[in-house]
């Protein structure tokens, strides 16, 4: 971690922040005292003190303050130089205490990772398997995944358009413990490039052709055509038979899971949409932001819920 | 009764009350002016590119400010959700800040690349779309609204006689840069940058 705290304050600023603050204490204590006045008994004649301010014959008497406003008065500035003696507020002087606020935080963390790494080393020893049926670390793995990951998948996991469904047995790049880690640690970039160039014709040909690999086909003569443009083009990724290729996160197209068809959308269109301008699903890399024991209950979590009975 | 002069000469009494009121900013705020943690930007912080800097105009119009802070405190329960505290080194090019005091949202200081640019897109067009209990309103006309370009390179020099290193070069190239772009596509360039810097120093 950087120092950001660190550089001290040159002496300079340092003594005009000691002058200043304790120059201030001083004139409000000076101020209160030098006028302070505590006679209030009326003279011989039982008149009393006004300080002269009269308005449509209403005087102002001139009493001393009231005990307790005053002895708070007094209060707050012993108070304020205790609490400079104390804490950091006079230039470079840290205070008797050491306190800083990175201190506190340092402790914060460091009484949090004492309570609770344990329990995650713990799970951490247990097979991601395994681990996705123990009901009390799935616990834990469920509000970290609301906390993380359901602002994408949704908080039942079953996504949404873009966001791929995690309760389904479709995988871009693979439902094994260790792909699942991989995808969470390091994140995941699918590319598909835009297939614009092929021409509209070709386009409507291949949109055929691969929704009959799904058996969803509504002209069987043009998905006959973009067999040929398939093979030479799709393949590379989605191999022949269009099932797909986890390596690089291609979708299996012989299956019934749709990424990208929008609720209001045909399935035709939505293909014919992704062949026109390309598709760039990104799934930021999660390891920074929660950690590798976390990462590991999570993936358990991801795991078991294309699992569950 | 010499107060009295006080009291009755308000010009004098107005002076005297910014005398009073000037000790807390002398000793609290005037001494960071010439400290290196405030003014020296951290390792690595570079100005706002022309797209940012106009997605950046686009927060500020919208009212982002009003609901999301910039500011992850040094508590853990921050740094747990948002990542590693703010520093002063990493606002050295913000003028003005957009600290915020208010969080109806989340904290966005170091939202930048913790989303895909895709669920940002989403989630301007309708955050319902991709948070259902959200409550925060839909902004569909960034998706519409293009820049002109025209105001980016005076903002830039402004920002470059307030300290911030941005060269003639960049700032000639600017209004090319951004002319034509959705307002969207700015927004969430800025959004995607904040909080980069540091993101790994946990």
């Amino acid at each position: 971690m950087n120092n950001f705290w660190g550089d001290s304050l040159s002496s300079f600023w340092s003594t005009w922040i000691i002058v200043i603050t304790l120059g201030t204490i001083g004139i409000s204590a000076w101020l209160l005292f030098a006028n302070r006045k505590t006679d209030k008994t009326p003279d011989a004649e039982g008149n009393v003190d006004t300080t002269g301010h009269a308005a449509d014959g209403i005087e102002e008497y001139d009493n001393p303050l009231p005990r307790w406003w005053f002895q708070l008065y007094v209060g707050t500035v012993i108070f304020s130089l205790g609490y400079l003696v104390l804490y950091p507020g006079l230039g470079n002087f840290a205070g008797l205490l050491g306190w800083s606020q990175e201190s506190q935080w340092e402790e914060e963390v460091a009484r949090a990772e004492e309570r609770f790494a344990p329990i995650f080393a713990q799970y951490q020893e247990v097979p991601i398997p395994e681990l996705s049926q123990d009901a009390e670390a799935m616990q834990v793995a469920e509000r970290i995944f609301l906390n993380n990951c359901a602002i994408c998948h949704g908080s039942n996991a079953k996504g949404g358009y873009g966001f791929p469904n995690l309760t389904d047995d479709a995988w871009l790049y693979g439902g094994a413990p260790e792909n699942i880690v991989q995808t969470l640690t390091n994140g995941r970039n699918g590319l598909m490039p835009s297939w614009q160039q092929l021409g509209s014709e070709n386009i409507e040909n291949v949109t055929q052709h691969v929704l009959s690999l799904s058996g969803n086909a509504e002209d069987a003569e043009r998905a006959e055509q973009g067999a040929s443009v398939f093979a030479s083009v799709c393949a590379a990724c989605h191999m022949p038979d269009g099932t797909g290729n986890q390596a690089l996160g291609a979708p299996n197209l012989t299956d019934d899971a749709w990424l990208y068809k929008a609720p209001d959308q045909s399935l035709a269109d939505s293909v014919r949409q992704t062949l026109r301008n390309g598709r760039n699903g990104h799934m930021p890399a999660q390891a920074a932001y929660i950690g590798e024991d976390k990462v590991h209950l999570v993936a358990a979590y991801v795991y078991g819920l294309s699992r569950e009975d | 009764m010499r107060h009295e002069i006080v009291e009755k000469n308000v010009g004098l009494l107005a002076v005297l009350i910014l005398v009073v009121i000037s000790f807390g900013g002398l000793a609290e705020i005037v001494p960071l002016f010439f400290q290196k943690q405030t003014t020296e930007p951290v390792e690595g912080l570079e100005p706002l590119s022309p797209l940012e800097l106009a997605g950046r105009g686009v927060y500020r119009r919208e009212g982002c400010v009003g609901c999301h802070s910039q500011m992850v405190r040094p508590f853990r329960a921050e740094t747990e959700r948002y990542g590693p505290y703010s520093v002063a080194g990493e606002q050295v090019y913000e003028h003005n800040f957009l600290w915020g005091s208010k969080r109806t949202g989340p904290d966005l200081a170091r939202v930048g690349g913790r989303y895909s640019d895709d669920w940002h897109r989403a989630h301007l067009y309708n955050p319902r779309d991709v948070v259902p209990e959200s409550i925060m309103p839909a902004y569909p006309w960034l998706f519409e609204n293009t820049l002109s370009g025209e105001r980016i390179d005076d903002e830039m020099r402004v920002m470059q006689k307030l300290g911030v290193p941005y060269t003639d070069e960049q700032i000639a190239n600017a209004s090319e840069e951004v002319r034509g772009e959705r307002e969207i596509t700015a927004l969430v360039a800025y959004l995607q940058q904040l909080g980069t810097v540091l993101k790994d120093s946990r």
